[in-house]
This record gives structure tokens, C-alpha cells and sequence, in this order.
């Protein structure tokens, strides 16, 4: 990074034609993405017209849905509640997981990744678990709990680690071999080396693990909800589903991969304020 | 008689039968599957108190291995360092390293990237003081206006600055600087030459130095250590630089004995032991 020079000459002027380009830029790119949902449900609806399709046209699935699709926020007590109240729970879960997650993998990767014994010892274990699919750890920890909302984050918790571990891990030992040797011949105090140059090292490996991770969690929170029961996204589903609303499924289906997708862009903006200008990749 | 008894001339007396800093039949075997593989073999040399001593030789040689010992990053197969008398078994700040890719903190200023050091060696001094050690050579290397910029916003010649800086604000025995300038342009490279001297003759600091460049070995060093080719690399000749201190570049330029010792170094490097790159 240099600094940026200043070459933008009087301020008001340009900075009205700067707004409208860049507002037009934003338009134009918009026209893609919009044309290619137009031809998705062109293609939808042209798929699901016939009289014995089995899934709701677009059309069909908006007025359906209408009711769900303009008031989020209703609440009739038990699984009976708003999108928002649904995902809302859902997203409670996961910010816990996913939260324990980040603690105990961030600790656990720099552990493994500053000593070579641990790494030689925990890696392998590391790779083989963390191709378990998530829903193959909800009977265990079912079994362990006894609860389902305990096991449902249990669940986000172990999906999400692995990413989390094996990318700090990584970080740690990319640390280039420079850095470990200023510390060195400066004869860093553990605690010093710890946080001056081990850890912002490895910031941009952990926000990495972070990412796949949340990534990971919101997958697995829509599943374990599925078997698990009560308020929540994932039984909203398979609720649906046993009651044969189609059109419902849709609707949460999209609130699935926009909030999926905000979590994704929230990491990466937390990464962008945490992370030194220098070292963003 | 009297002197004799006293402590201070005891140790300057044992060190008239040991010089500052020794290397002692230094070998460096590195095992492999084919068998052993001879970095350095049997390398010997004195470097006195307050000595400008440069290495050269081509890459792969051992050097940097040679220099990673007297800093203490590795341990020698066989044979010793010795630091005024004591054996180097360790990095620490009496050997300070300027490496030759900068390795200052990108995530540290400066300021903060010299702080760190002069926090880590002088932990005891008031904090006031520590300020002032990091601003003191800061402003020597000619930086204190830029003391709150990241490295990323420095130009190389100024990262190597920060590095120097850093090095000394420690107050080493030793400077050790690994090819320091190689990666700056030629400009830059004769600029830091001479600032790198000047500071050596304001500190009396003993510096050990790695380059390639023959140039920059001759106007720097009192002595100029010549390596073989590697593996099992030896010092092949100690070349010794007369020129008066302080020195001017011009002036060393038009003395013919400049010539005359390049050519004897280009003659080593280039004919006795040519680099063999096939």
C-alpha cells in the first residue's frame, strides 16, 4: 500500500460527477444479474405451467407465500411464527456455535500449529474428522445432551471447527522464517512474540478458517434443525414439507441463501476492519 | 605492576591473546540420504574490536550459513564462535542481524518496529528513555519524519534504514548485515554505503558483513574474507584493504591500488574459482 495520492482537483464539482458514475457503474452492474433471475424464473415457470407439474409456478409461489413474504414478524406462539423469528433462532444457534467454535479452534490451531510434536500428533485426526459429514455428529451429541437445542449447537460447533483449526494452524506455520528469527536475536518474551508477531501473522489465515466455517455452520444449522424439531429455519422446511406447502419451502429456501450470504459478506467486512491494510489478501 | 592488578586491564590483557570475535574451525555438515553434504569445512578467522570485515563469495557458497552460526540461528557441526571469550550458542541482541529482505513488521511503524527491540533488550529503562533511544537513531539514519509510517509505505532503501536503525538502537558488539543493500537500486546501494560507514565510524562498532559486491566489500572493509565455492567451502584468501579512513569513493576510485585489489578479488572470484552454474 502507498498512500493514495490526492490528484482529485475541486472537490464539489467532481464529487457530484464522481457519485452519478459510480451510482451508473452500480446500475450497470445490475442489468447482468437481473436478466439472468428473469431467464431462472422464465425457465421455472415455463417448467412447473403444465397441470401435472408438482412444484408451484413463481407466480404461484408469491401469492401463496404473500402472507409470510409481508409480515416476517408475526408470532402465534409455539413453531408458529414469522421468516424472521425462524431464522432469528436459527442464527441464535449458529452465533453460539459458531462463537465456541472460533474460540477453541483459534486456541487449539495455535497450539498445534507452535508445536511440531502436537502437529505431528492432532493433524491426521484433524483431516479425517473434518471430512464427517455435520449430520453424523447429531446422534452423538443427541446422545451425550439429551436436548436437542444443546446438540443442535453442538453440531454447528463441530462443523465449524476443523476449517478454523487447520487454517490457523497453517498460519502459524507460514509465519516467514524472518519474523522468527527477529524475534530471536531480539529475544522476544513469549507473551511479546505472542502478540506482536505470531497472532497478526496469522490473522489472515484465521478470518480463512472463519469464513469456511460460517459457511459451514449455516449449512449444517438448516439440516440438524430438520431432525431436531421446534422454532427455526430448518423445521420450518420440513414442517412445510409434512404439510405440503411447496410455496413455503421456496420462500425460506431464498431466506436461507440471502442470510447465507450475508453472513459470508459479514466475516469478510469484520476481517476488512481487523485486518492490517498490508496483509489483506 | 600497578596496572596489572587492576580488573579493567586484566580482561583487555586476556583479550590481547583473544581477539573480539573468533571463529573457530567452523564446519557445517548437514546429514542427507546420499550422505553428508559439507556446507562449510574448517573455516578459522579473527575479526578484531571495532573491524569492518566483509565475506564475499558466490551464492550457495555458505555464507549466509557462515553468518547464521556467528548470529547463533544454527549450530555449528564442528568448531566454535566466541564473543569476547564466550562460546555462541544462541541469537541475541549483542549480534544484531540486518537481514537482506528487510524483516521489519508490516503490521508495525518505524517507530513501533525499533520499539520492539529496544523494549525486548532494555526492559528496565524508564520508558521515556526507550522513546528516546528509538527517536535518537531514528534521526540518525535520517528517518524521524517518518517514524509513524508502515513499512509498506517505505521505499527499500528506507526499510534498510529502519533495519539499521533497529540494529544499533540495541547497542550490539557485532553488526552482522546479510548482502543488506542487494536489493537496491545502485543509487540508493552507494547512498546507504556511505551512511553505513559513517555510523561505524561514529559507533566503533564491529561489523561482519555478506556481499557480492566486489565495489562495495572494497570501499566498506578493512579486510575483505574470500570464500571457495561450496560445498565444503574454505575462506580461500583474506585480502587486506589499506585505504585511509575516512574514505571518499572518488578518491578510492582513482588510486590504483583500487584496481589492483579488484582485479586480484575478480581474479579469485571469477577465474581461480569461477561459478560452476551447470
Amino acid at each position: 500500500m502507498t498512500a493514495p495520492l490526492d490528484i482529485r482537483p475541486a472537490r464539489s464539482r467532481v464529487n457530484l460527477q464522481h457519485l452519478g458514475s459510480q451510482a451508473v457503474n452500480w446500475l450497470k452492474g445490475l442489468i447482468a444479474p437481473a436478466v439472468a433471475i428473469l431467464i431462472f424464473l422464465a425457465i421455472w415457470q415455463l417448467l412447473t405451467m403444465g397441470p401435472d407439474a408438482n412444484l408451484p409456478t413463481p407466480i404461484r409461489t408469491v401469492s401463496d407465500t404473500w402472507e409470510l413474504i409481508i409480515n416476517p414478524f408475526f408470532n402465534y406462539g409455539g413453531t408458529d411464527k414469522g421468516l424472521f423469528w425462524q431464522v432469528f433462532t436459527s442464527l441464535q444457534r449458529v452465533a453460539l456455535g459458531f462463537t465456541l467454535a472460533a474460540i477453541v479452534g483459534i486456541a487449539l490451531g495455535i497450539l498445534v500449529g507452535t508445536s511440531s510434536l502436537m502437529y505431528s500428533a492432532l493433524d491426521p485426526l484433524f483431516q479425517i474428522l473434518r471430512t464427517v459429514p455435520p449430520l453424523a455428529w447429531l446422534p452423538i451429541s443427541l446422545a451425550a445432551f439429551q436436548q436437542a437445542n444443546p446438540s443442535a449447537i453442538f453440531v454447528i460447533f463441530i462443523t465449524a471447527i476443523w476449517p478454523i483449526i487447520i487454517n490457523t494452524t497453517e498460519g502459524v506455520r507460514q509465519i516467514p522464517q524472518d519474523y522468527n528469527n527477529v524475534a530471536r536475536v531480539l529475544r522476544l518474551s513469549k507473551p511479546e512474540y505472542f502478540f506482536k508477531i505470531l497472532f497478526p501473522a496469522t490473522v489472515p489465515y484465521i478470518f480463512t478458517g472463519l469464513r469456511i466455517g460460517i459457511g459451514l455452520s449455516w449449512l449444517a444449522i438448516v439440516a440438524a434443525e430438520m431432525l431436531i424439531g421446534g422454532v427455526g429455519i430448518g423445521f420450518f422446511i420440513w414442517d412445510a414439507w409434512n404439510s405440503s406447502r411447496i410455496s413455503d419451502i421456496i420462500i425460506a429456501i431464498i431466506y436461507v441463501g440471502i442470510v447465507g450470504l450475508l453472513l459470508d459478506r459479514l466475516i469478510v467486512f469484520v476481517g476488512g476492519l481487523v485486518l492490517p491494510e498490508e496483509q489483506k489478501q | 605492576m600497578q596496572v596489572l592488578n587492576s580488573p579493567t586491564q586484566a580482561t583487555s590483557g586476556y583479550a590481547t591473546q583473544e581477539p573480539f570475535l573468533v571463529i573457530d574451525n567452523l564446519s557445517k555438515v548437514y546429514p542427507t540420504a546420499t550422505g553428508d553434504f559439507v556446507v562449510l569445512d574448517g573455516i578459522s578467522l579473527a575479526v578484531n574490536e571495532g573491524e569492518f570485515v566483509c565475506v564475499i563469495g558466490h551464492s550457495g557458497c555458505g555464507k549466509s550459513t557462515l553468518l547464521d552460526m556467528v548470529a547463533g540461528f544454527r549450530q555449528p557441526t564442528e568448531g566454535e564462535v566466541r564473543l569476547q571469550t564466550q562460546t555462541i550458542s544462541e541469537p541475541g541482541p549483542d549480534r544484531m542481524v540486518v537481514f537482506q529482505n528487510y524483516s521489519l513488521l508490516p503490521w508495525l511503524t518505524a517507530y513501533e518496529n525499533i520499539y520492539l527491540g529496544v523494549n525486548s533488550v532494555f526492559p528496565n529503562k524508564p520508558e521515556a528513555a526507550k522513546k528516546h533511544i528509538v527517536m535518537e537513531h531514528l534521526e540518525m539514519v535520517g528517518l524521524a519524519d517518518v517514524a509513524n509510517k508502515k513499512p509498506s509505505a517505505l521505499s527499500g532503501g528506507m526499510k534498510q534504514r529502519v533495519c539499521i536503525a533497529r540494529a544499533l538502537a540495541l547497542r550490539p558488539k557485532v553488526l552482522i548485515l546479510d548482502e543488506p543493500f542487494g536489493a537496491l537500486d545502485p543509487i540508493t546501494r552507494e547512498e546507504l554505503q556511505e551512511e553505513l560507514l559513517k555510523i561505524w565510524q561514529d559507533h566503533q562498532i564491529t561489523v561482519l558483513m555478506i556481499t557480492h559486491d566486489i565495489d562495495e566489500a572494497l570501499f566498506l572493509s578493512d579486510r575483505v574474507v574470500m570464500m571457495t565455492n561450496g560445498p565444503a567451502a574454505k575462506i580461500g584468501e583474506v585480502m587486506q584493504v589499506p585505504f585511509a579512513r575516512p574514505r571518499d569513493r572518488a578518491r578510492m576510485m582513482e588510486d590504483p591500488k583500487f584496481y589492483e585489489l579488484r582485479n586480484e578479488a575478480l581474479d579469485f572470484l571469477y577465474h581461480r574459482y569461477a561459478h560452476d552454474d551447470t
